[in-house]
């Protein structure tokens, strides 16, 4: 039966990652995922969770030794954030390509340059095209969920695809939250134990990792993305099991007041919460406003985003990162091209917001929505604003 | 007369497991010293074994897709990590194991790399391993420089050697450094078995392999591989080369157990000079006589290290206290 | 798993997933041999049967016959040498192709 907590979110993530009954977890501290790597050696420490724990010595080898334990059949799971992922980022490519289920806790935090250990996605965005499922969580119940449905998905013989669950760092990896943990029967009734499609293990021999001739290379690459694309029937499944197991219900873009809205916020991740309230706010002032929160980064998508928007006079999308040198931040780009064709559209307004954990407040979005209100009348001077840099 | 040949039954090659778990068909130079040394590691290894390798030669010739010249189970990840992803396999097995998953039965993690995969780039992640104390074997195949990429540098390339990112040149003797003591940085990291072995010595090699199996944890053992096309000498001076690096005292074989240094041969009572040994290679063909000269001092003080640590090292059992 | 050959190159359905290899030594479909310029050819007058010419192959390509007498699987052989330098009572010699 799950009991309602009050915990930090962190600390939640680690518990459910626990629950999922992981055999091996390597991870490497960074702040601010770093509760969630150390309560899972204290749950493996005091013997609850029969797991090979791997304090390694850098992320690179935290996600070198899960791709080698996943290769050799167990279940795996480790966090990061920011520059521990960008440390790892030789070896994110090769885990989807390799076909291994790999899940990973991501507590966002803003890329060096200048060193901040703030929350934004530009560390997400550093990865989001290398062949792993990004999902998002909004709140710490999400983050829960989103860890064990995770494993699920990930370890589907029509996914084999590792995983990415995105949590704001700090804005949620260090929040109390109320929530409901299931209990370890539920989780392993949802979630049973890894079958591999294939391990290294002398009784199946096998060789993983291979080279990939110029004649080949392309087909193994178009052979990982279809499955990184096809993977949204498993993922809308387990989600369609979720719900009928706990009652939550999860959707790839959900819709907050979005309907009748003329003008409507793309958020992703805890922002979207905040952005709630100031459309309470709107409504309350006459103002149709509404916020889209998207929960499924990748694969893209599309066709429920089109389906969002139609009929909204003005969209506006929130990214928390710039894509530098280009004319867009990464989201709005995104966006941009799964509307193009579309005959009757938005007019698309682009705010990045949130750099480096810079507080973003119901009043700025108040203020976001009022401003981009005319959009659809008035082109905006450029394609894309930082909100509230301060500029001489 | 032929040169010196170690002291072994010779009828004891018809001993050796018959298994090829290295099949033909491998796409290695002609008389490449690293796919002997790999032929020879399975037959000690035996099918209970699962194979880590970084990226290198022997990864590239031996499993092009839809090919693999492996027997054994194998997993290649990427360049600096065999030992992380070694680390990550032993652990799964372990627990796997433990937990009724897999076979009751004790199944081995070596994770092999190249000196640019182990001595440079792969230095962290082989350190990392060893000091949390995975079982697990570590195998260096040292043939010098980074050479499946095309003869560069690497810290394991000796003194003089010419190699295309440090060649010799007017204003250059090429490398000037030794080679960085990996076995004795992994005897600083307690691993309770570290040795080092040369294919031209098969069964040494073999041996040591066999040994390290047997260690319930880390375990390292750093073996020359001649590579005839980096070196620029005849493909069939693989066996004779690593022979006399062995007995002009350049590459001494030895091993560590527990702390405590052993030769593990009969090495001959005088030493060979090394020009022997360095006339035979274009790598060290410009090499001056003063520069050779500094290429036998550096190999001797190495070798008088080696000997040193024989005399004085005690096995830390008896240093319990 | 599927054991049915497949021709080369493959289309994108027909790639194992992440480009496992499940045969093992499958590498042995490619004969080795067209790179050599010289084979070795042994003289079993010679011969002692010491086995040094199979332990020393980096190929694996050189087998013991019935009687004990070795010869290497032309089919793989580069012709690198290596058993013929070896071979103490020189009963292998390097012939041209």
């Amino acid at each position: 039966m799950s009991k309602r907590i009050g915990m930090e979110i962190a600390l939640a993530v680690a518990e459910a990652a626990a629950l999922c009954r992981p055999d091996v977890v390597a991870a490497y501290p960074i702040t601010p995922n770093t509760h969630i790597p150390e309560h899972l050696a204290e749950i493996v420490a005091e013997g609850h969770l029969d797991c090979e724990y791997l304090p390694v010595e850098s992320e690179h080898s935290a996600l070198s030794a899960c791709t080698g334990a996943c290769a050799a059949g167990a279940r795996v799971y480790t966090a990061t954030s920011s520059q521990g992922l960008l440390y790892m980022y030789e070896i994110i490519p090769i885990v989807p390509a390799m076909r291994l289920p790999v899940v990973m806790a991501l507590g966002n935090r803003a890329i060096s340059g200048p060193i901040n250990i703030w929350n934004d996605h530009s560390d997400i965005m550093c990865v989001r095209d290398l062949g792993w499922i990004s999902l998002f969580a909004a709140n710490g119940q999400e983050a829960v969920d989103m860890t064990i449905q995770a494993f699920k998905i990930a370890e589907d013989h029509d996914v084999m695809l590792p995983i990415l669950c995105n949590l704001d760092g700090f804005q949620l990896t260090h929040v109390v939250e109320s929530m409901l943990m299931p209990d370890q029967e539920e989780v392993d009734k949802f979630l049973p134990p890894r079958k591999p499609y294939a391990a290294v293990h002398p009784d199946n021999i096998v060789s993983m990792g291979t080279l990939g001739l110029p004649e080949i290379y392309t087909e193994a690459r178009m052979a990982m993305n279809e499955a990184l694309m096809n993977s949204k029937k498993t993922i809308y499944k387990v989600w369609k099991e979720w719900e009928q197991a706990f009652g939550r219900k999860y959707e790839p873009i959900s819709s907050y007041k979005g309907e009748d809205a003329d003008v409507l916020m793309l958020t992703m991740g805890s922002m979207g919460e905040t952005a709630s309230i100031a459309v309470d706010q709107l409504r309350g002032e006459g103002f149709k406003a509404g916020m889209l929160n998207m929960k499924l980064f990748r694969p893209f998508p599309a066709d429920e985003l089109r389906a969002a928007v139609k009929g909204a006079k003005v969209l506006i999308v929130t990214d928390r990162a710039i894509m530098c040198g280009g004319e867009i931040a990464p989201v709005c780009a995104e966006v941009r091209a799964a509307l193009y064709d579309e005959p009757v559209r938005p007019a698309i307004v682009n705010e990045i917001i949130g750099l480096g954990g810079r507080d973003v407040r119901v009043e700025d979005f108040v203020k976001m929505f009022k401003k981009a209100a005319s959009a659809d009348k008035v082109k905006p001077e450029k394609a894309f604003e930082i909100y509230g840099v301060r500029s001489s | 007369m032929k040169g010196i040949v170690e002291n072994f039954d010779l009828y004891a090659p018809k001993l050796v497991d018959k298994e090829e778990y290295f099949s033909s068909g491998h796409r290695a130079c002609q008389g490449c010293g690293e796919a002997l040394a790999i032929r020879l590691m399975c037959k000690a290894l035996g099918k209970d074994t699962v194979i880590t390798n970084a990226t290198g030669c022997m990864e590239v010739i031996s499993t092009l897709y839809p090919t693999t010249a492996w027997k054994l189970p194998w997993v290649h990840v990427a360049f600096p990590n065999s030992a992380a992803v070694g680390a990550g396999v032993s652990s799964a097995l372990k627990v796997l194991r433990r937990k009724g998953k897999i076979a009751d039965r004790d199944v081995k993690t070596v994770s092999i790399g190249g000196d640019g995969g182990s001595v440079d780039i792969g230095f962290q992640a082989i350190s990392g391993a060893m000091e949390r104390g995975h079982d697990m074997i570590y195998i260096c195949f040292d043939n010098e420089a980074y050479m499946n990429t095309g003869i560069q540098r690497s810290g394991g390339t000796p003194y003089g050697a010419s190699t295309t990112t440090a060649p010799a040149g007017a204003a250059s003797v090429g490398n000037k450094t030794w080679k960085k003591n990996v076995p004795a940085i992994m005897v600083a990291h307690n691993v309770p078995y570290v040795a080092t072995a040369c294919h031209s010595y098969p069964f040494d090699f073999m041996n040591k392999v066999k040994k390290a199996r047997k260690v319930k944890g880390p375990a390292y053992i750093h073996c020359l591989a001649v590579c005839p096309t980096g070196w620029r000498a005849g493909s069939d001076t693989c066996i004779k080369l690593g022979r006399l690096a062995v007995e002009t005292g350049i590459f001494p074989l030895y091993e560590v157990e527990n702390g405590k240094y052993n030769i593990t041969i009969d090495m001959p009572k005088k030493l060979r000079p090394v020009d022997d040994y360095l006339k035979l290679q274009g790598r060290f063909r410009h090499l001056s006589p003063d520069e050779r000269k500094t290429f036998q001092e550096l190999a001797t003080l190495e070798y008088n290290k080696i000997l040193n640590n024989v005399k004085c090292s005690k096995s830390w059992s008896d240093l319990k206290g | 798993m599927t054991k049915a050959k497949k021709k080369w190159p493959e289309t994108w359905q027909e790639c194992t997933p992440g480009l496992m290899v499940f045969e093992p030594a499958s590498a042995r479909s490619y004969k080795t041999g067209s790179w050599r310029a010289q084979k070795p050819i042994w003289d079993n007058t010679k011969c002692i049967k010491c086995g040094v010419c199979y332990l020393f192959c980096p190929e694996g390509c050189i087998s013991e016959d019935a009687e004990g007498y070795f010869m290497a699987d032309l089919d793989y052989c580069k012709g690198c040498g290596i058993c013929y330098h070896e071979c103490w009572p020189r009963a292998i010699k390097m012939v041209e192709e």
